[in-house]
């Protein structure tokens, strides 16, 4: 898995590709904490490149989500890889977040 | 075409990648479209994590045997371990509620392998440990 974050005016970009499973989890987990505690509330997470996403990161992506919330802020998904659109919709997840088409359009949402 | 295959890997969580590309492979020569090679392994990551974290406590605390039939209709896996005995019932479904705040994602993982798969049984021997068997049907 890699991760990498960019800074934008109203939001953080934090793009994820590869694997996200249990082994990778907590450094994705562990990233998205460090943006929202170093103070965006706003974050947009890419997925376009999520090859595979376990429970274990749909886990770290709710409770990202309830951070951003209790922040005053907001996490939204752009680009979702068909296998990540697939789990997030088989557990349930995708009433919770705002999926856009592209990181432009997600962005743009702030 | 009929393929029986297996892996015995260390439990430990950076093995679980091993597990997919086997599945994969298994998967490919036995003839399975991308999307039941999904689908088995999604279920067995999860069944796999769930071996380490609950079965075992803990990484490098004991190894993991997957064995795999592929008869050219129907997928049959399995996957060993001699950890603690495993049981099912005493993990809680997950509360998939709209409501963030009610949300409880505990138990995703074993939600995700009866959706996934057409079969999942459990059961435990004092001599072998745990066993999870789990059936993909083809089309």
């Amino acid at each position: 898995m890699e991760v990498g974050t960019t800074s934008h005016k109203r939001c953080s970009v934090v793009t994820v590709s590869g694997r996200v499973d249990s082994n990778t989890a907590p450094t994705f987990e562990e990233t998205l904490k460090s943006v929202i505690e170093g103070g965006q509330r706003n974050v947009v997470l890419e997925l376009d490149g999520v090859e595979f996403m376990s429970s274990a990161g749909l886990r770290a992506m709710v409770s990202s989500l309830k951070a951003c919330k209790s922040g005053g802020g907001k996490l939204v998904v752009a680009a979702p890889s068909n296998r990540v659109a697939e789990v997030m919709q088989l557990a349930g997840l995708t009433s919770l977040f705002s999926v856009y088409d592209d990181v432009t359009a997600a962005v743009g949402s702030f | 075409m009929d393929i029986k295959r297996s892996l015995t890997v260390p439990g430990r969580f950076e093995y679980l990648a091993t597990i997919a590309d086997f599945i994969a492979v298994a998967g490919r020569d036995a003839g399975f479209d991308q999307d039941m090679i999904f689908h088995v392994q999604m279920a067995v990551d999860e069944a796999c994590s769930n071996v380490i974290e609950h079965a075992y406590q803990g990484q490098d605390k004991g190894d993991i045997t997957l064995s795999c039939h592929c008869d050219g209709k129907d997928w049959v896996i399995a996957i060993f371990d001699t950890g603690r005995p495993f049981d099912p019932a005493s993990i809680p479904a997950p509360n998939l509620e709209p409501c963030l705040e009610d949300i409880k994602t505990g138990g995703l993982g074993l939600y995700f392998m009866h959706q996934l798969m057409d079969e999942v049984e459990f059961s435990f021997d004092e001599e072998t440990g745990n066993k999870l068997r789990m059936v993909k049907r083809g089309v």
